[in-house]
């Protein structure tokens, strides 16, 4: 399937102010793409409109070539799992959390969670690493259990494609490589499509597949990390001067800041 | 997860044996002391003044606790849901400030003196009714419901109805004024059947509508948005579940006067206890509500009997004094 997550002349946003136009790109099953670009140039409002949330103006998003508008929320829910920033935490307990990734599929009459819906639970929790926090309240985790255990959650919904905002903000290093390690370990085992938004420019060229980089509203530019992640578009997109090398292990793009001492004793040399 | 179930099945036990007892206690006291045993008796003679206090004072009056307390609980725990704010209750929706302006109203125009004592509640309903569809039609008027909006157009409501009320007292006889504080005050002396049993009927029902919705519930624990992507409409919840807790608020305030503290603290104290899962938390508030009610009810026939004091003073002293001695001893979930 080539155009698994395909977005057609796609406009969405807030009425008289900020919003997206004109956007069209697709992501093919199994990928993992990435969503880069500077702060307000539309990346999370971009998944709001592939989730529903913000109405759509114009365009189309089709998943699988179903049309997402047309579709149910609860079906919307089964192929479609959104991992966002956590920003209120409520008292409850991660196992119930984490089967709540089961909601869509619950029938009209069922009260109480089926044997399957505990079992899917808990492979996922098993396989994020977090089934011994189960017992826990979600206000005592920290930011990086939070992260996992809102993935596992994700995938006890069993979707077809795994939206991800900002999946590493406030994480230390290593929370921000086993986070997004497992995505890429569930990206291959289970031929999750994956599209995530991102900030943080290095990670987002060792791990992605594709990137889509956003500037004022717009796609700028899409293609492999190697293309996007030039310094001569960075310079364009984010107005900052950066020099990119590859790594010298994975050969993927790095991107190196400079400070404006140093810039100003270049230009006078 | 399994012993989750048990862990609710073995505490919905222990509530309803509670309310039962209650209910016993509340029977057999009273001005005219009953002992439990000869009740059997009297019920199998079925004659007597001692069988007409029985089932035309006492029962009625127990079954109306049992509703009023239940109802105005579950509802207090449906609105913290929604709200997703615990200081949440059934009066802050306004829709109790219209029932009590609208009561004021037949009783300042003397409707009651012409038309009976029926006219109060009826009074009451209309005002209950008018704002619920003042603040459904401001907070749901674009579409999506924006909750913090949806609260405060309720507080403004109640304001403006608390200041009417007090409008009309400022203008009124002094008798006029008394009756509508006593009637504020509350109480659940209700002689007219009716009434009790539209109550019952009206606060099981919400009860059983309501837990439909326990799993929406849950979902809207983590918000709006997030529970939308679980596939939830919570649109649709949120509309619903605020009609079901405004028509029962208005009931019991329109039969019951205002009530206060149950729909805040019972929610409270059954969440701290068992957590914050609504398949437990709306029959659990239900039955601590009833429970809660039976009990206060009986401390208010008997504390100055013969005379009776208001119920609301009961449920008030009472429960604030429990809450604050289980806020200082128990730990609240989540700390």
């Amino acid at each position: 399937m080539k155009d698994f997550l395909l977005l057609n002349d796609f406009s969405c946003g807030y009425k008289n102010s900020f919003k997206l136009s004109d956007i069209s790109f697709s992501v093919p099953k199994g990928d993992f793409a990435g969503i880069v670009g500077p702060n307000g140039s539309g990346k999370t409002t971009l998944l709001k409109g592939i989730t529903g949330e913000l109405k759509l103006f114009r365009g189309a998003v089709s998943l699988n070539t179903l049309n997402l508008s047309a579709m149910s929320l609860v079906e919307k829910a089964r192929n479609i799992a959104v991992v966002s920033q956590f920003s209120e935490v409520a008292d409850i307990p991660v196992e119930d959390y984490v089967l709540m990734g089961r909601l869509p599929y619950r029938t009209m009459w069922q009260f109480f969670e089926t044997q399957n819906d505990l079992n899917v639970a808990e492979r996922y929790m098993k396989l994020t690493n977090t089934f011994h926090l189960r017992h826990k309240l979600m206000t005592q985790l920290s930011g990086g259990e939070l992260q996992l255990v809102s993935i596992a959650r994700a995938l006890t919904q069993e979707p077809k494609l795994l939206l991800l905002d900002e999946p590493t903000s406030h994480l230390d290093i290593t929370h921000q490589v086993q986070i997004l390690n497992l995505i890429q370990q569930l990206n291959i085992e289970l031929n999750l499509t994956v599209l995530m938004v991102i900030h943080d420019l290095n990670l987002a060229g060792e791990y992605c597949d594709h990137l889509i980089m956003m500037k004022a509203g717009k796609v700028y530019l899409k293609g492999d990390p190697h293309e996007v992640l030039d310094y001569d578009h960075i310079e364009k997109v984010y107005n900052t001067v950066v020099i990119t090398q590859k790594n010298p292990l994975s050969g993927k793009p790095v991107i190196f800041l400079v400070s404006g001492k140093v810039l100003s004793k270049r230009k006078n040399v | 997860m399994k012993r989750k179930y048990y862990k609710w099945g073995g505490f919905l036990i222990l509530l309803l044996m509670l309310v039962m007892l209650a209910a016993i206690f509340s029977i057999s006291s009273g001005e005219l002391k009953i002992k439990l045993f000869d009740i059997p008796g009297i019920f199998r003679t079925n004659t007597g003044i001692e069988y007409s206090i029985l089932t035309k004072i006492r029962l009625p009056r127990i079954l109306l606790a049992f509703a009023v307390g239940g109802a105005l609980s579950l509802t207090g725990a449906i609105l913290q849901g929604i709200y997703r704010n615990p200081l949440v209750e059934p009066y802050t929706l306004g829709i109790s400030g219209g029932a009590a302006l609208g009561v004021a109203l037949v009783i300042v125009l003397g409707v009651y003196l012409e038309r009976g004592a029926f006219m109060l509640p009826v009074g009451g309903f209309t005002g209950a009714s008018l704002s619920l569809i003042l603040v459904y039609l401001l907070s749901f008027r674009r579409g999506n419901v924006n909750i913090n909006r949806m609260l405060l157009i309720g507080v403004m409501v109640s304001f403006v109805a608390s200041a009417s009320m007090m409008f009309l007292m400022a203008v009124t006889t002094s008798e006029n004024i008394h009756s509508i504080i006593f009637w504020i005050m509350g109480s659940l002396d209700e002689p007219n059947t009716t009434l009790i049993r539209i109550t019952i009927i009206a606060s099981l029902s919400g009860l059983l509508i309501s837990i439909f919705f326990a799993r929406p519930l849950n979902a809207l624990r983590l918000g709006e948005n997030k529970a939308r992507n679980l596939g939830i409409n919570s649109n649709k919840t949120i509309r619903i579940l605020f009609l079901i807790a405004s028509l029962l608020t208005g009931i019991c305030v329109s039969v019951a006067g205002v009530i206060g503290f149950v729909g805040l603290i019972i929610p409270h104290i059954i969440r701290s206890l068992m957590g914050s899962d609504y398949r437990f938390l709306l029959l659990g508030s239900f039955l601590g509500g009833s429970f809660f009610l039976i009990v206060c009810d009986i401390l208010a026939r008997t504390i100055i009997a013969p005379n009776e004091l208001p119920i609301g003073v009961i449920t008030g002293i009472v429960g604030g004094v429990v809450f604050i001695i289980m806020l200082s001893k128990v730990k609240v979930a989540g700390n």
